[in-house]
């Protein structure tokens, strides 16, 4: 039999799907975009960006001021890598585009665990001007500190495409953190941006995403994960500013046995944001399991929380907790978890409340002398807490830095 | 215990409802600079009720009469100013709140800027320090609920201390543990001439006056204050004849 050449099996299908909505979320224009940027040079010393610039980033959890921190760090400013390096052995940092140049067996990775014509955004990024992150962590190897990757949007009405490709070998561990911001100010934008995460056997990948957007910027992620036996994929993502449009629903497959999968999300939506925002596993495996954890509050914009879990075969468990708190008058939550089992053996559950902040709770707290604001202030910090198991302490407490610092606007 | 200090809490003609329902009926009582007072009634009596307008929870309309504390008219305050007043209320059956830690609840009670030290001092001595860093009521135990109660009001050092069932589902040896905590809270261990706080206790078994002083008791019934005398005694007639012999006197 003939094979076929993969790139041209993506680019016809790619085609082919260039104007096929998607499943959810606003359909977006595309043609209200522009689709290429001019190149940026390259930064040696990204600590000699803008202080503005750096600013923003930081507030994404990209920090320049200590590199011991990181095992690595990538930094694209619309379609340009400007900054690349890995500082520990075992672990590849570069663009996707030097990874293709580099790796011929790299585009067997391409377009497996998301599919190019799964809607328009996609094939966009397949058929138009890209780039991306490309991540790997050789077999055995073990970072603590996270590999740092800032993806920044400067161009008006540029339709940001990228491309991620994140292999974590065999018995590796992996920490990624990934900082998502604009420069734009009162000016359109989009980002759509392809991640595909391939997760080995006994393999372990953390991947904080921090998402800080502008009120006119639209957001397209479409990510896929394929976990194998043993593997085990935590997601931490994190959205509390202001955004146009959102639209994400990550799968990831368990297709190994004992895979694992967690996703936490915290979602806040002040006036005028719409977020569609879900987590999707299928276990695929005996014995994989999942949990996925949705934080959801509106001070007045609209949010749907999706949940999905599907167990094919036994011995498999998953579980969707979903809370949602609107304070003040305005904004929606809709929560939509489903879960679907197609034979016994299979141990699914989900928990979803939608309300607002208990009377008794904001009382109890006045009894002891704090004021409405300052218990409200502090239930819904408290709500915001989710104790992440698996990630390195620092991590997690720079994930809680980073919300700490939403909170302020939020309120 | 002759000297007649100025009153901490006065109630007069206390009417309270909840929606269109009325809870209590005319209630009148005094506690002055250092007493501490007992409230027997049976369930539904309207305790608890009692408790709440007095710290102020707004489900709980005063329709008539007052509440004066150290000589100012309470009724119409937000909780949080009865708090900082000097009012504090442990609950019978205080909420649940995830993600906001014990230590941090504590630590707001002492308003000025707590000392992690003085903190984990405090819940060591409530045997709570392995609580610390647990979400609020989560998953307590009854009794565990109780001494996190205890520790906040340590914490907020009230000058009146509003207990609801405070050794309710208590076992023995830890009633003596709140027995000694509340004593602290109401500052038993100074002369009644400097003690300076007061406390309003809501109990049903009086398992709680083998440990504490009380001065006065009541008991509640059907919204009324219907006897008011030594606290031993009234406990004494309760469990012998039953609320049957009070409802002879409330005629
Ligand atoms: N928030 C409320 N909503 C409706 N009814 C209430 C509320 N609070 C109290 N009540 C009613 O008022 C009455 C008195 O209640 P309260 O809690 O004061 O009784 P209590 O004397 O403390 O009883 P217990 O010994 O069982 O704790 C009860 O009939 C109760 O159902
Ligand atoms: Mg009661």
């Amino acid at each position: 039999m003939r094979r076929l050449n993969p790139e041209r099996t993506a680019k016809d299908k790619a085609a082919a799907a260039a104007s096929k909505p998607a499943a959810f979320g606003e359909d977006i224009d595309l043609d209200q975009y522009i689709h290429d940027s001019d190149e940026s040079p390259y930064q040696a010393e990204p600590s000699q960006l803008p202080a503005e610039t750096k600013r923003q980033m930081l507030q994404v959890g990209v920090t320049f001021d200590d590199p011991s921190q990181r095992s690595g760090t990538i930094v694209q400013i619309d379609h340009s890598t400007i900054h690349s390096l890995s500082t520990q052995q075992g672990i590849e940092v570069m663009s996707t585009r030097q990874a293709l140049e580099e790796y011929d067996w790299l585009s067997d990775y391409l377009w497996k665990a998301v599919a190019v014509d799964v809607d328009k955004y996609a094939a966009h990024v397949e058929l138009g001007q890209s780039n991306g992150y490309f991540i790997r962590a050789l077999p055995g190897s073990k970072s603590i500190y996270p590999v740092q990757a800032c993806l920044y949007l400067s161009k008006a009405r540029l339709a940001q495409k990228v491309h991620n490709i994140i292999i974590a070998e065999e018995g590796s561990e992996l920490h990624i953190i990934t900082g998502c911001t604009t420069a734009l100010k009162g000016e359109p934008g989009l980002h759509i941006g392809v991640s595909e995460f391939y997760i080995k056997r006994g393999a372990v990948v953390s991947f904080t995403m921090i998402h800080s957007w502008a009120p006119e910027v639209a957001v397209r992620p479409r990510t896929g994960i394929i976990i194998e036996e043993e593997g085990v994929f935590l997601s931490n993502y994190v959205i509390m500013r202001p955004v146009q449009s959102l639209q994400m629903y990550p799968v990831a497959r368990c297709v190994g046995a004992n895979a694992a999968v967690r996703f936490n999300s915290i979602i806040a939506a002040s006036p005028s944001s719409n977020m569609d925002v879900g987590s999707k596993v299928l276990l695929n495996a005996k014995g994989a399991r999942t949990e996925i954890i949705t934080r959801a509050i509106t001070t007045g914009g609209n949010i749907i929380a999706r949940g999905y879990i599907e167990g094919n075969v036994p011995d498999v468990k998953g579980h969707l907790e979903c809370r949602g708190l609107i304070l003040g008058d305005k904004g929606m939550i809709y929560a939509i978890p489903e879960l679907k089992g197609t034979l016994a053996g299979v141990d699914l559950s989900h928990e979803a409340a939608v309300g607002k902040i208990a009377e008794e709770e904001i009382e109890y707290l006045m009894m002891r002398g704090l004021t409405r604001e300052e218990a409200t202030a502090t239930i819904v910090r408290g709500f915001l807490r989710v104790d992440i198991e698996g990630l390195p302490a620092e991590l997690n407490l720079e994930l809680q830095r980073a919300i700490e610092m939403s909170e302020k606007d939020l309120m | 215990m002759n000297v007649e200090s100025e009153s901490v809490l006065e109630i007069k003609h206390l009417s309270v409802s909840v929606g269109d329902r009325e809870i209590l009926r005319g209630i009148d009582l005094n506690i002055r600079i250092g007493e501490t007072h007992v409230l027997f009634g049976p369930n539904g009596s309207g305790k608890t009720t009692l408790l709440m307008a007095i710290i102020g929870s707004p489900k709980y309309q005063v329709t008539q009469g007052s509440i004066i504390f150290k000589g100012r008219n309470i009724v119409g305050l937000p909780i949080d100013e009865r708090a900082r007043l000097g009012i504090g209320m442990s609950l019978q059956r205080p909420p649940v709140i995830r993600g906001v830690k014990t230590r941090d609840i504590v630590a707001a009670c002492v308003r000025e800027q707590a000392k992690e030290e003085y903190i984990t001092r405090l819940a060591e001595r409530a045997n709570l320090a392995d609580f610390l860093d647990r979400d609020v009521n989560y998953g307590f135990s009854g009794g565990e609920i109780k001494r996190s109660e205890l520790l906040q009001l340590l914490a907020q050092d009230p000058e009146l201390a509003l207990l609801d069932e405070p050794e309710s589902g208590v076992d023995l040896e830890n009633i003596a543990l709140i027995g000694q905590l509340i004593n602290e809270l109401l500052h038993k261990e100074h002369p009644m001439r400097q003690r300076k706080h007061a406390g309003l206790i809501i109990t049903h078994t009086g398992h709680i006056l083998d440990y504490v002083n009380a001065r006065t008791g009541y008991v509640l019934l059907d919204g009324r204050l219907i006897c008011e005398g030594d606290p031993r005694e009234i406990l004494e007639t309760i469990k012998s004849k039953g609320y049957r012999e009070c409802w002879k006197c409330a005629g």
